[in-house]
């Protein structure tokens, strides 16, 4: 208390104070938008002076990493290829997170959507000349089955025994990836390498290079079926969210526990089958990995954080399963140029930096800054 | 005024005492809102001035421009009679002036000594606290206010928190003393014991401004009364003794308050709730109900009177399905409604207007449609085939806010930017469009204007009529008297007594007969008592 002493002298000296006052209104639709858009350009000119001081050309670099991800259509592709992943995991979370559920596993329920797919090919469940038709739609389901088991268990647990589901989803995700190296290393293994086979072209996302012939233009374009199931993952998450009764229960949920339960809605049956819901979405991202990019079960590209990635992307998204889709776009853009810049932390940072800048944003639609004379004391 | 002049000697403040704090022309603006339009305003050396208001009438703004924490946008403020400009609400403790609020600010974990010294350099280090235990209690003694400074502070009832709060004031050298609506949370002893203190204060010569909506204890303790109305002056330092209550209350809302409701005779139909030796705990476990047994018939209103914590939020809660009872039973129509599950009331026509209207009545960041299809949105016409209907809810919705008066731009606008007493209709509008056979409302009005308690009650009334069982449970005696048919009183987990209510004639001696029913004394013993004072 007796350091405000300090600031009160020293404001004297000055003609103005800066005041905060909370909002007493809701400030016009415009402006969260808008401030946002503030946060994002604050956070690329303190990138860029970053990049300036470690030696760059902060216009080269941003330009650089611009065409490196949207510059062209080939590259584009792949940035979506890179987003497409991103884009489930944050819909798991943004789901979650709307209950005030703190899924941090969407990583762990990623790999155990990529294992269950992957064990429909290598037990082998399916042979692999089965048709694409029956293949695709087993393997998401195996997938999103996978993935939800992993968010089942947290999920029971914080129902049943009010474990906190912060520690139990983080600690599951090593579950997951232990779990993985042993099928990967011990059963399924290509010749002792830290790999599986590759999987049937049958059991492959279609990809748009697959249509090249009849569309030129498609030559050498890596996007595959996921972007697609992505998409209307999202869209039919958003009818969840916020048209349906179910999705009623779960915003009531998240914004007021007590009134809730006040309500009658059962918040331990809401737990674990949005924790289930939560984990079958980040096991669709892993089976999309899987089958439409990697075709193989391999750790290390599987388990490249976009489980903790998605976290992020949730959050800039506001939790909107709609925004989801184009922030993931931009991570993917991120990510890609990750690949092209040197030093390659360069884009973590600017990731880092938007989200510090987007979070701190948030305060301004809670208070107005206000700059006030200071009257002269009599 | 000369400084050799002694302390006043007489407890009320003669009129040419001299002024301790002038305020004129006091202007500020929020957006959208002009909370004080030149209010003037000024305190006598010992006196106790009450500062009477509806809810966002101006009141808390202008006190908080007195303390520091808002500047006035234009104005002058004067402590005796020399012109301030605070910055902080330190600088205002340091010229003397400080503020009880209604919410405590206080470390649960520390003693009160402690609490009263944190933030005083002097002492620098916490050893030898006994001595300042000895000063603390010294204190307390000279203004009657009796709390063990040894004591840590989560120990304490809420009547006890609060003499803390005035002594952490008194112990800064506090010369003008605000309190911010300082009994509503108080019981009626200590309320007396509260306006004991706030005379013994102005007895040594310091001042009150004693900040309210409640008119009774405005006319109690005042010895003048400033009304504020929508941000202006409508009486300014009338002497209390000179007014009426009726006229206060006019210059309060602008229009004559009805006292006497309107509350036409009606038959009471077929018992609704039936509650027999009913048994449960509260939060830490204790037993909170003992065996408590009572009924309420269908039109008919049933005021469960007591002080705040003898286990009324318990009752609430298990007949509304929010909490398991350990024993006894509550039949709604014969049908047990205890340990099955929140769902099975609302499905049953329970209506619940809660406590706590922000924190389990209302879901803040949701829109008013979404607050108030909560317990409709699982039927159609809102829900169809697992979807919702979003053109009939917000229909609805719209349909609600004109009928109950919800003063909202649209019913998007989320519920967290509602008034109090919009807030209130929001959630009366809900429960009484589900025509409930039983309504439990837990103090209904607490913390509203006088317009919108009328309003309040005009609801509660008309769904009496129209054959609602309602059970209010209310610390607002004179409510409780004015609106029910019968009245139980709960002490203590138990029932000590009924009282049945004649409208047209109260009996005189009925309210010292629920007083002392509410201090624990059952009414069968205050019967035999009466019975051998006649004798």
């Amino acid at each position: 208390m007796s350091e405000l002493t300090q600031p009160t002298r020293l404001r004297r000296r000055f003609p103005f104070t800066i005041r905060l006052e909370p909002r007493l209104s809701e400030p016009p639709r415009w402006y969260p938008a808008a401030v946002s858009l503030g946060a994002i350009l604050l956070a690329l000119v303190v990138g860029g002076i970053i990049i300036s001081m470690s030696g760059g050309d902060p216009f080269r670099s941003y330009a650089h990493i611009a065409k490196a991800s949207f510059g062209n259509i080939g590259v584009l592709s792949d940035t979506i290829v890179k987003a497409t992943p991103i884009l489930l995991t944050s819909l798991a979370c943004s789901l979650a997170f709307r209950m005030k559920l703190w899924n941090i596993g969407a990583e762990g329920q990623f790999i155990m959507g990529a294992f269950g797919a992957g064990a429909i090919v290598l037990t082998p469940i399916l042979p692999p000349e089965t048709s694409p038709w029956i293949f695709i739609p087993v393997m998401m389901l195996a997938g999103m089955l996978a993935g939800a088991l992993w968010g089942l268990v947290p999920g029971y647990l914080k129902a049943k025994f009010n474990v906190n589901e912060i520690i139990s989803t983080l600690m599951m995700n090593y579950i997951a990836i232990a779990w993985i190296n042993f099928w990967i290393f011990a059963v399924w293994t290509e010749g002792g390498f830290q790999m599986t086979p590759k999987f049937p072209q049958n059991a492959w996302l279609p990809r748009l290079l697959d249509y090249a012939k009849q569309f030129p233009i498609f030559r050498g374009l890596t996007t595959h079926l996921g972007l697609l199931i992505g998409i209307v993952a999202a869209i039919l998450l958003w009818l969840v969210v916020y048209r349906s009764r179910w999705g009623y229960e779960i915003r009531l949920i998240g914004d007021n526990p007590r009134a809730a339960q006040y309500a009658g809605v059962n918040i331990i049956r809401n737990i674990v089958l949005v924790m289930m819901l939560s984990g079958a979405l980040a096991g669709l991202g892993g089976m999309a990995e899987v089958t439409g990019t990697v075709h193989r079960l391999q750790t290390s590209p599987l388990a490249a954080g976009y489980g903790f990635t998605g976290i992020i992307v949730a959050w800039l998204s506001k939790l909107n399963p709609l925004v989801v889709i184009l922030v993931s776009i931009l991570f993917g853009a991120l990510l890609l140029a990750g690949r092209e810049i040197q030093p390659s932390g360069v884009p973590k940072m600017i990731q880092g930096t938007i989200l510090v800048c987007l979070i701190a944003s948030d305060f301004l639609l809670r208070y107005r800054i206000r700059i006030v004379r200071t009257e002269e004391e009599a | 005024m000369p400084a050799s002049q002694p302390a006043v000697a007489k407890p009320r403040a003669s009129a040419d005492a001299p002024l301790v704090v002038e305020m004129h022309g006091i202007v500020k603006r929020f957006p959208g809102v002009l909370a004080n339009d030149r209010v003037d305003f000024e305190l006598r050396r010992g006196e106790i001035h009450a500062l009477l208001g509806e809810n966002g009438a101006g009141k808390s703004t202008l006190m908080n421009v007195l303390t520091g924490l808002y500047r006035p946008d234009s104005g002058t403020i004067l402590i005796k009679s020399k012109p301030v400009s605070f910055s902080s609400p330190r600088d205002a403790i340091r010229a003397g002036i400080g503020m009880v609020h209604q919410h405590f600010m206080l470390v649960p974990s520390q003693t009160v000594t402690e609490n009263i010294l944190l933030g005083l350099d002097d002492p620098h280090f916490r050893m030898q606290l006994h001595e300042y235990d000895t000063k603390v209690a010294e204190l307390s003694e000279r203004f009657g206010l009796k709390v063990d400074p040894r004591a840590k502070v989560w120990q304490l009832s809420v009547g006890e928190q609060q003499r803390v709060e005035v002594l952490k004031m008194l112990y800064r050298g506090t010369d003008v003393l605000i309190m911010d609506e300082p009994t509503a949370v108080l019981a009626p002893q200590e309320i007396e014991g509260l306006f004991k203190t706030l005379r013994a204060m102005v007895a040594e010569g310091k001042s009150v401004i004693f900040i309210s909506h409640k008119l009774q204890e405005v006319t109690a303790i005042a010895d003048r009364i400033t009304v504020l109305r929508r941000g202006k002056v409508t009486a300014g330092g009338l002497p209390a003794a000179k007014v009426t209550r009726q006229e206060l209350a006019r210059r309060m809302v602008g229009r004559e308050v009805i006292f006497h409701l309107d509350k036409k005779p009606r038959q009471a139909g077929d018992v609704v709730l039936e509650v027999k030796d009913l048994c449960a705990e509260n939060d830490k476990g204790l037993p909170a109900l003992r065996g408590l047994s009572l009924n309420v018939r269908s039109g008919e209103i049933i005021g469960l009177a007591g002080v705040a914590g003898n286990g009324q939020r318990e009752l609430a809660q298990v007949i509304t399905g929010l909490r398991k009872c350990t024993g006894g039973q509550a039949l709604l129509n014969g049908e047990v409604v205890n340990n099955r599950s929140a769902l099975f009331g609302i499905l049953h026509g329970i209506a619940h207007i809660p406590e706590d209207r922000t924190h389990v009545g209302t879901a803040p960041n949701l829109s008013v449609t979404d607050n108030v299809i909560m317990k409709k949105y699982r039927h159609p016409p809102i829900a169809q085939y697992g979807m919702l209907n979003i053109p009939a809810a917000t229909k609805f919705a719209n349909q609600l806010k004109e009928a109950y008066d919800i003063i909202v731009p649209n019913v998007e606008t989320p519920v967290r930017l509602l008034s109090g007493g919009n807030l209130q209709r929001v959630i009366l509008a809900r429960e009484i469009s589900g025509e409930p056979t039983l309504m439990v409302a837990v103090q209904p009005t607490r913390g509203l204007d006088v317009g919108a308690i009328e309003g309040v009650h005009h609801l509660l009334l008309s769904q009496r009529e129209s054959g609602a069982a309602i059970l209010l449970i209310s610390e607002e005696l004179e409510e409780l008297l004015s609106l029910s048919d019968r009245v139980y009183v709960i002490y203590e987990g138990r029932i000590m007594g009924e009282v049945k209510i004649d409208a047209k004639e109260p009996s005189p001696g009925l309210i010292e007969v629920v007083g002392l029913m509410m201090t624990g004394t059952p009414l069968s013993q205050i019967e035999k008592e009466g019975a051998a004072a006649h004798v």
